[in-house]
């Protein structure tokens, strides 16, 4: 009885000083996040003044690069095309048009990238299981990113276009996702690998001597020990299969995604120079999404491995 | 022991592949909701036609009597354009969307192009039934083992402009001497060396040749002399542009313009190709007649219709403006008509003129378009013949002797 009265204030103590010690973190977290916000606005606004001033040196003096309104309209022409119906009387605007193509790309970039991961790690676990694999398999997976890209795009079109098993029929969408999948699988196959053969000698004689058999050594041992390769792969996968969107986009003339209204906007330049930096800045954005997504997995997959840096 | 753990194994192994499924699942289905919003006039107007497909046809039926009587079911075949939906292929998009593919029991479907889409490899790969193309192009596939034949040449002439300031003093090729000048490239470039070698210009010293982007900024900016233009984009693209010293858009005064079929060096541009091989077989065969002649129906439609094609186009999902869709509509008309034979029909003039330039006009590095003349399979105008004896019983005019263009003002932007 006395022991809970004396224990009680304590606990409640400890309780509000953990509290406390809480909300100081996430202040002190807040407190970073706004300054690394504020440095990346500032970057953000030292390159638009840069271009400006770019093109108002280019008024004065001549420079090795074009800086009439056409081929870099000034930044508030580019918002201000932002606002633009996107073909006349339409009731959206090129922003909306955006958008919404940016969207559709991510969710093409999202497809892509899932699947370049499971093929990834699935690779990474028979190459680390057989050596005969490793062996056979991985010059071929070398060898599938030296292809260039734009040799690819239209052949998978062109051989995906035939596909069509029961209902299923193959779209230029699948080929979108499946260029962006042959981007994203690479890092992650490569990182993977690595990963999974890096436990030490002692720990996997450890292992033995538990008499772990190969699978439980893989579960306990070596895919733990691969988390530190899988994720900054998993980041590199990332960026690949944007950049597989966009130009499988872009290469194949597929409608709705961020890489065909580069093309569209692109082609207008000669009269609204401005509407295609639109376009770029939805490719920005898509880039950027992608990479706050995988910092957050990133955040999710370490959270129990020993930070090396205070966050 | 172990068998447990292999179980274990083989359930981890499982599950990941549930997972793996359950997630592409979940993105496919994802992907297809948004095609099909994205798609939307194209996917549901064909499905609302089906349902009243049987009063449609009978009515058909009494307007048209050439159309056969009803459809046991629509054969599927699909188009591959060689770039996004735009007036250019205006025809097609009306014989869809105006049920003239249906009347001839045929569900189209039109594939976009895109960059890096070769439109003839496709069709030659079977990723199409019918493709277009232009001619040379076509025949240098054709050359490199493409089977493929012209089976109706919708575009009578070419459309290949170069285009000059008007203060630059280039008023024909001859004046091209010592000139920067543009052009694209990429086999779109042979009726700029016709035309060099006519006036007996050396392609190597007299001018300098420029490798041009698909927009007219470098002439606007005057960092090149003169640069190619169709006459149904990239010279619509100049007349849209704000002059920035009058605040005014420009206009065809402030440009000379040199249309290369004028100098007898024009080249065959638009065809429909179809896959050789197939044409042997019945079926094939009999759809390649009915593609041509309810494309054909199209594109008599838009010769008479112009505003109407224009908007059908941009209801399929074109981004150009209403001003520059219109031009491109009404420009691609005078490609087509009048067809003094017959919309179609190859002008063996105008072949041999193509096939003479694509063999003895070399490119800088030497190269012309082909080594060889093609052989007379390489386009046939027994398709063309039937689907204008056809149309005509229809009542419908498939010269186009009368055809006048419209006029159109294009506004800021093709807005």
């Amino acid at each position: 009885m006395t022991n809970t009265a004396i224990a009680d204030p304590q606990t409640s103590a400890d309780g509000a000083s953990v509290g406390a010690a809480r909300s100081r973190t996430f202040a002190r977290r807040a407190r970073n996040g706004g300054i690394s916000l504020l440095w990346a606005l500032a970057g953000v606004g030292l390159v638009i003044v840069m271009w400006e001033l770019v093109k108002a040196l280019g008024n004065v003096i001549p420079l090795p690069l074009n800086t009439s309104d056409m081929t870099m309209p000034h930044v508030w022409t580019m918002f201000a095309a932002m606002g633009e119906p996107e073909v006349r009387g339409s009731e959206n605007t090129v922003l909306d048009a955006v958008i919404a193509a940016t969207f559709r790309s991510l969710l093409l970039a999202f497809g892509g990238f899932l699947i370049g991961v499971a093929v990834g790690l699935l690779l990474a676990v028979i190459m680390q299981r057989f050596l005969f694999a490793e062996r056979g398999l991985l010059p071929f997976v070398i060898a599938s990113q030296t292809v260039p890209l734009i040799a690819l795009a239209p052949l998978i079109v062109g051989i995906g276009n035939q596909i069509e098993i029961g209902p299923i029929k193959w779209t230029t969408t699948y080929s979108v996702m499946f260029i962006a999948a042959y981007l994203a699988f690479f890092p992650l196959s490569v990182g993977a690998l690595r990963g999974l053969q890096a436990p030490t000698p002692t720990s996997l004689e450890l292992m033995r001597s538990y008499a772990a058999t190969p699978n439980q050594t893989v579960r306990k041992l070596r895919f733990p020990s691969s988390i530190p390769y899988i994720v900054p792969a998993l980041k590199v996968s990332a960026a690949a299969s944007v950049v597989g969107t966009v130009v499988a986009e872009i290469s194949t003339g597929v409608r709705g995604g961020i890489g065909r209204l580069l093309i569209e906007y692109a082609r207008q330049i000669t009269s609204q120079p401005a509407k295609v930096y639109v376009a770029v800045f939805g490719a920005i954005a898509l880039g950027l999404v992608v990479a706050a997504l995988v910092t957050a997995l990133d955040v999710y997959l370490t959270r129990n491995l020993p930070k090396e840096k205070s966050a | 022991m172990r068998n447990i753990a292999r179980s274990r194994w083989t359930q981890v192994v499982s599950l990941a592949a549930v997972g793996v499924l359950a997630l592409s699942a979940c993105s496919s289905s994802d992907s297809s909701s948004e095609e099909t919003a994205a798609e939307e006039t194209a996917v549901e107007e064909p499905a609302v036609e089906e349902d009243t497909e049987p009063e449609e046809t009978e009515e058909a039926e009494v307007e048209e009597p050439a159309a056969d009587e009803g459809c046991a079911e629509l054969t599927p075949a699909s188009l591959q354009l060689q770039w996004f939906v735009q007036a250019q292929f205006a025809g097609y998009y009306a014989a869809k969307d105006l049920g003239f593919y249906e009347d001839n029991c045929i569900d189209v479907t039109i594939l976009e192009g895109g960059v890096d889409i070769v439109p003839q490899t496709v069709l030659a790969q079977g990723g199409a039934d019918f493709a277009l193309a232009w001619v040379p192009k076509a025949l240098a596939s054709r050359e490199q083992g493409a089977g493929i034949v012209d089976i109706a040449q919708v575009f009578q002439r070419s459309g290949t402009l170069q285009v000059a300031w008007a203060d630059s003093g280039i008023e024909s090729p001859a004046d091209f001497q010592g000139k920067k000048i543009g052009n694209w490239g990429f086999g779109n470039e042979y009726e700029i060396f016709a035309a060099l070698g006519k006036e007996g210009l050396d392609p190597a010293s007299d001018v300098e040749l420029v490798q041009q982007q698909f927009d007219m900024v470098a002439l606007l900016n005057r960092e090149i002399d003169a640069a190619e233009a169709m006459t149904y984009n990239e010279y619509a693209q100049l007349l849209e542009a704000v002059n920035p010293d009058t605040g005014e858009l420009y206009t065809a005064d402030d440009f000379n313009v040199i249309n290369y079929a004028d100098y007898g060096v024009g080249m065959l541009q638009d065809a429909i190709w179809a896959d050789e091989a197939r044409l042997g077989d019945a079926d094939y065969a009999d759809l390649a007649q009915r593609f041509v002649t309810a494309s054909f129906e199209g594109w008599i439609y838009c010769r008479d219709n112009p505003q109407e094609c224009a908007e059908i186009v941009t209801a399929n999902g074109s981004q150009l403006g209403a001003s520059h869709q219109l031009w491109m509509m009404n420009e691609v008309n005078k490609l087509v008509w009048p067809s003094p034979n017959g919309i179609g029909i190859m002008d063996a003039a105008e072949w041999d003129q193509t096939v003479d330039i694509s063999l003895n006009s070399p490119n800088l590095e030497g190269a012309t378009v082909i080594t060889s003349a093609p052989p007379a399979e390489a386009y046939t105008n027994q398709f063309a013949e039937t689907a204008n004896a056809e149309l005509t019983n229809m009542g419908l005019d498939t010269t186009g002797e009368g055809f006048s263009p419209i006029e159109v003002t294009l506004n800021e932007g093709g807005a």
